[in-house]
């Protein structure tokens, strides 16, 4: 964590205490002073012990359990032959060079973040899941209570499967949904919609009738206007 | 005889102590609580998944729906979290008007809270003296924003603009006389800053008031005392934050602790309780808006002393003025790309905080370096409040229930997202 009076070489001590217990660690420090650690889903129980448990860590909070799905990442969506009708026109952007944003390894990445009252600093933990085998994870709801919901969200969610979770249910989606809305391949208007029959008297799921509205006109990356710092770079071409 | 089975009861969605959608599926052995399942998602929108479509300022408003009772709090926290990828520097000015705006809005929502929260135990009249005071910061919200609830006032870089010199005044009614019509005008006389600082000299005694009605409130405290106690461990276990934590004792508060914008420069105290009740927790809240009034009059007495720009004086992210746009080519351009591109921020992510009046409120950004989030993660306080509502009514009665969802300040727009 940044602080306003620049005690920003806080997060380096962490990051010195986690090297010195676990030698090999993938341990950063942004440039933000934030400090994240990317670890295996098998490690990650070990590790979440000793950080609650040991004195001299003491993250005795969790905060936040998220996921992030890296399909689409530095991807261009907007490639596509025809426009709609109704929203902005789509422009065709040149795809991204990989090398500017590599795609982390697995696709869903789990994100836990940790918090220390006592010793006032922040931690988060990344958990990249395999691609080869369905994506579970095991559950820290015996270390921290607060996991319980945030992990029945995230499986909501995403769809992970947390190993050992007392009650894994879908918490925010409706009774009976399906799908995992947060997956970056399901549709942002969803699949199916609700409503009230008259001829049959009831409510009733139907597919979606909305037809997708491109809202943004376009995604750019690298723009033009913030060139200075990469000569090399040309601005994206419209077609 | 036969012997009396525990029974499922279904509480809410549409009930009034549910405060908005809560449905609990409760477990009843005759009248105590044996467990409490809470179903949620009944106001689920998706924001998250909103706002990864779109760019980055035209979610600023979505912010305002999530907690709908502090506003401007929500959206300080998402702007943080854009500054910081973006590696901006806001003027100083805009830190206090922040700062001044977080404080008001940290009012209005333990008004709200007190106000429902006694309504609830059955103390009608807290409700509407809370929310005439709770009308006054509204008023300020609609004098800065032009709306009263859901304002889009902080932007990336600043805030959308400085205080009004002038404070609107009510208009002649049919409805009401002269002689009404003047006293309602009475401190809107001057500006802005004359209107909240008349309305800072008045709270201190309007909050006696409240604790006259009900902090030796003998019916009130049997209500409230030794109901839903949570032990500082328990209540770092599960993840609790902002006054309920403070209530259990534990003197956190992210503006100390983590401070951001100017809170360093300010003066305050942290209240924390003792026993962490819904009794600790109510004192705490009060004296929370006793403090936030403090550190108001504090930004007041800097603002009128410092003015200066309120927001970056850089057209990528910032729009340019209405003035600059009338005859500068250059800037009409800006205006049109920021309003329909947008900006792109540099590839990262970040987990910006800030003292929510729940508790901690947090924005989770990754940015692939688009013109729109890769993906937004809003941690809200109230989720982890609402899990931790079986372990604190076990073992209670249906009426302690309710007091214990007051005390918690459960607003569903951040809990569903």
């Amino acid at each position: 964590m940044v602080m306003a009076d620049g005690t920003a070489d806080e997060g380096q001590e962490l990051c010195g205490m986690i090297r010195s217990q676990w030698p090999e660690a993938q341990v950063s420090r942004s440039a933000l002073g934030e400090v994240s650690w990317a670890l295996s889903p098998e490690t990650l129980l070990d590790v979440a012990r000793t950080l609650q448990a040991d004195s001299r860590f003491h993250f005795e909070q969790l905060m936040d359990v998220t996921a992030v799905d890296y399909l689409a990442y530095g991807k261009e969506e907007w490639v596509t032959e025809t426009a709609t009708g109704t929203g902005f026109s789509r422009a065709r952007v040149v795809v991204q060079d990989p090398e500017v944003h590599p795609q982390p390894d697995g696709r869903f990445e789990v994100v836990y973040h940790l918090l220390s009252v006592s010793r006032n600093e922040r931690l988060r933990l990344k958990v990249a899941l395999p691609t080869d085998r369905p994506p579970v994870i095991p559950s820290l709801t015996g270390i921290w209570a607060s996991a319980d919901w945030f992990e029945r969200e995230v499986f909501d969610l995403f769809g992970i499967l947390f190993e050992g979770h007392p009650d894994l249910r879908r918490i925010l989606t409706d009774y009976g949904f399906i799908g995992h809305p947060f997956r970056k391949d399901f549709p942002l208007s969803g699949e199916i919609e609700v409503r009230y029959d008259p001829e049959s008297g009831r409510v009733i799921y139907e597919p979606v009738s909305i037809t997708p509205r491109t809202l943004v006109p376009r995604v750019i990356r690298n723009d033009a206007r913030y060139e200075g710092t990469d000569p090399g770079k040309k601005e994206p071409t419209h077609d | 005889m036969t012997e009396i089975q525990s029974y499922t009861m279904n509480f809410g969605p549409q009930h009034p102590a549910a405060h908005g959608v809560l449905r609990l599926v409760l477990e009843m052995d005759g009248e105590v609580i044996r467990k409490v399942d809470p179903h949620i998602g009944l106001l689920h929108r998706a924001t998250e998944k909103l706002a990864e479509s779109k760019p980055f300022n035209q979610s600023i408003g979505y912010m305002d729906r999530l907690d709908y009772v502090s506003m401007m709090v929500n959206e300080h926290a998402y702007v943080l979290a854009i500054e910081r990828l973006l590696g901006i520097e806001i003027p100083i000015r805009a830190r206090y008007i922040r700062v001044l705006f977080d404080e008001l809005t940290r009012i209005t929502n333990h008004l709200l809270w007190l106000g429902s929260h006694a309504l609830d135990i059955g103390a009608m009249s807290v409700f509407l003296y809370a929310f005439r005071e709770r009308e006054d910061i509204m008023d300020m919200y609609e004098a800065v924003s032009g709306a009263r609830l859901h304002a889009t006032y902080y932007r990336p870089g600043g805030v959308h603009a400085d205080l009004p010199d002038r404070m609107p005044q009510h208009a002649p009614s049919r409805w009401r006389s002269k002689k009404e019509q003047g006293e309602r005008n009475r401190n809107r006389g001057g500006s802005l800053i004359d209107f909240i600082r008349d309305f800072t000299g008045r709270l201190p005694g309007r909050i006696d008031e409240f604790e006259n009605l009900l902090t030796d409130n003998r019916i009130w405290k049997q209500r409230t005392v030794g109901i839903g106690v949570v032990s500082p461990e328990r209540a770092l276990q599960l993840g609790f934050s902002g006054p309920m934590l403070r209530g259990s004792g534990i003197a956190w508060d992210l503006r100390r602790t983590q401070p951001y914008e100017v809170y360093p420069d300010l003066e305050f105290d942290i209240p924390i309780g003792r026993e962490g009740d819904c009794y600790d927790r109510y004192l705490v809240r009060i004296e929370e808006m006793r403090q936030s009034n403090r550190i108001v009059s504090q930004c007041l007495d800097w603002l009128v002393a410092h003015p200066g720009p309120v927001i970056l004086d850089d057209y990528k992210i910032a729009p340019p003025p209405r003035t600059v746009m009338k005859h500068d080519m250059e800037a009409l351009i800006h205006h049109f790309k920021l309003f329909t591109e947008g900006y792109t921020v540099p590839a990262g992510e970040t987990y910006a905080v800030v003292e929510h009046p729940k508790g901690e409120f947090g924005i989770y950004l990754v940015s692939d370096g688009a013109n729109k989030p890769y993906r937004l993660k809003i941690r809200a306080a109230g989720f982890a409040h609402l899990a931790a509502l079986d372990e604190m009514a076990r073992g209670h009665m249906i009426p302690d229930l309710v007091a214990i969802i007051g005390t918690q300040d459960i607003v569903f727009g951040e809990i569903d997202r």
